[in-house]
């Protein structure tokens, strides 16, 4: 009797040995001449994408501080026409000022908006492909299963090999993670559309690229919109996790804040990171809302 | 002027669609081809002449391929066999960019449930035709008006469609037809969604457009009334095939069989 008192093993064979099939070897090996060889790649890239979210940055931590409030409450405004919203976003922008968050805070907010600048010129695209072309269709959406189901460090170590530690890895991870529901919901969005609507399109004549800029995207634009509204709430979601590879703002503070037991310090940078989370939720939740909807109401 | 014929024309829609075509044209019912071949049969052998300057009815239960027929004359639909001739000239053998011209120039279409953009105003949908042409917004915008106020809805050009009742939605839906200026109007159950009052008046209204503009008016409908009331001819459909063509007294008088007839029937038993 072994423990536990369950009968004694090892009269059924495991899974056999001979049939073992390691694809690590070759993945390794991919990965190192991808490096060794195409390096230089890998840099240019890296080295446009570092530009971009430096740029963003420089004017984020360069503008005043009430400036940017400002320009955040003029777009809550835009966004949903409602005082109450305008307000409430100024003031919890104001309470990331008062808890001293407000640099750390400019700095994940840059990493954000890189991260979704990339995520929606690559993502509606893509979108709008998978509603058109069965192919398409057929390849991405297991691919997307996949990006979204693979623990993020699966492909975090990966990006660090090829793009070196710091903000550009910790953005396409970022990418990776966040991008998925955008694609869904172009393709979603691209399908609803009234198809009699488009034969109309067609029937007058419309070309397929006036058809799509001029019906289809318009009439798909809140569906779009709450995909990225996905993608920006998933995006926040990985801001700790960037900053184990070197990506600096709130989730540094975050991590540094557990690293060394104080929790008063993880929960300050946590709450920033969910008032960021709101603001920019209900900023893009407005811009979802149908733009017939204002005539409705008028 | 435009003169279309509709040459035997096959639809059949399915991915076996030689082996339906062959039964359908050994003379098989639609229905033992769906159970043979698991093709839905939309036309079968259809032949017509639709001569300019007229309103043809094309009348036919729902499923007897009333739409599919008229979405071959502007080629939404492809044919699986035959020809769509438009001036003489094969419709089938346009390109992709000659089709959009046809599509822009010669034919344009009313819808059933309207089909209206719900993101553009009244006036934008009445000239987007003019625009995908590449008529400039003001140019387009004089002609859009003249329309809208033709088709009585002077007022209502910068309103959203959701604003409208559905009497007021096809009538903009008409006007954009109107507005693109072709010799052909395509019209699938125009007026199948709306309220008695409102269709008559609609009726009426086309009738006297087509008195003072003369276009060629394919006109679908499941409404023997209807068709009578507006063809000067009318054609009947029924499992995709042309059981009958002929001015309204001739389908009263000489009903070609029992389909026709019992059409006629009905309409005779209603108390008037
Ligand atoms: N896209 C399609 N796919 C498969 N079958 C179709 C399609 N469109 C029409 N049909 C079939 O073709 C026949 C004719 O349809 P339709 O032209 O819409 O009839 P109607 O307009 O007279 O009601 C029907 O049996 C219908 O099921
Ligand atoms: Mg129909």
């Amino acid at each position: 009797m072994t423990a536990g008192g369950l009968p004694e093993q090892g009269t059924v064979p495991m899974f056999p040995d001979s049939l073992n099939l390691s694809i690590r070897a070759p993945v390794n090996d991919f990965i190192q001449a991808l490096v060794t060889n195409h390096g230089w790649v890998f840099k240019a890239i890296s080295g446009v994408i570092l530009k971009a979210v430096l740029f963003i940055e420089w004017i984020l931590r360069g503008l005043p501080w009430w400036l940017v409030i400002l320009a955040f409450m003029a777009l809550a405004w835009q966004s949903s026409k409602r005082w109450s919203l305008t307000i409430a976003v100024g003031a919890l922008l104001l309470a990331v000022g008062v808890l001293g968050l407000w640099d750390l805070t400019m700095q994940t907010l840059a990493l954000m908006l890189m991260a979704t600048l990339v995520s929606v010129v690559i993502g509606v695209p893509i979108g709008i492909l998978v509603a058109k072309s069965r192919v398409v269709r057929n390849v991405t959406l297991p691919v997307l299963d996949v990006m979204q189901t693979m623990p993020s460090f699966v492909y975090l170590i990966p990006a660090l090999m090829l793009f070196g530690l710091g903000k550009v890895p910790a953005i396409l991870a970022t990418i990776i993670y966040a991008v998925p529901p955008l694609i869904r919901l172009t393709d979603l969005g691209i399908r609803q559309v009234d198809g009699e609507v488009v034969e109309a399109a067609t029937a007058f004549g419309g070309s397929p690229a006036q058809i799509l800029f001029g019906v289809e995207l318009p009439l798909a634009t809140p569906t779009i919109m709450a995909g990225l509204n996905q993608t920006i709430m998933m995006a926040l979601s990985m801001v700790v996790v960037a900053s184990m590879i070197g990506a600096r703002g709130l989730g540094e503070q975050v991590l540094n804040g557990i690293q060394t037991l104080d929790v008063g310090k993880g929960l300050e940078a946590g709450i920033g990171i969910v008032i960021l989370a709101i603001v920019l939720d209900r900023i893009t939740q407005g811009f979802g809302k149908p733009r017939t909807e204002d005539a409705r109401n008028g | 002027m435009a003169d279309i014929e509709i040459r035997n024309v096959y639809k059949i829609f399915g991915h076996d669609s030689k082996k339906a075509l062959a039964m359908a044209r050994n003379g098989l019912a639609k229905a033992e081809i769906l159970a043979r071949s698991g093709c839905s049969v939309g036309l079968n052998d259809v032949s017509l002449k639709i001569g300019a300057g007229k309103i043809f009815v094309i009348m036919g239960l729902s499923g007897s391929g009333k739409s599919t027929l008229v979405r071959h004359i502007n080629r939404l639909i492809e044919p699986t066999s035959g020809e769509v001739l438009f001036d003489g000239s094969n419709i089938l053998d346009l390109d992709a960019k000659a089709l959009r011209a046809f599509r822009m120039r010669r034919v344009s279409m009313v819808f059933q449930s309207f089909a209206l953009m719900p993101h553009r105003t009244v006036l934008q949908n009445v000239v987007y035709g003019q625009r995908v042409r590449g008529i400039s917004k003001a140019d387009a915008r004089a002609i859009g008006m003249k329309w809208i106020e033709t088709v009585g809805l002077s007022g209502y050009d910068a309103k959203y469609p959701h604003q409208l009742s559905g009497g007021m939605k096809q009538r903009v839906g008409l006007a954009r037809a109107l507005a693109a200026d072709t010799d052909v109007i395509l019209m699938d159950e125009a007026f199948s969604a709306l309220d008695p009052l409102i269709r008559a008046d609609m009726q009426d209204q086309l009738l006297q457009l087509q008195q003072n503009l003369s276009k060629t008016i394919v006109f679908i409908t499941h409404d023997l009334d209807e068709a009578l009331r507006i063809g000067s001819e009318i054609a009947i459909l029924k499992d995709g095939q042309v059981v009958q063509v002929g001015s309204p007294n001739d389908i009263l008088d000489n009903p070609a069989n029992d389909y026709v007839a019992r059409f006629v029937q009905r309409r005779q038993a209603r108390p008037e």
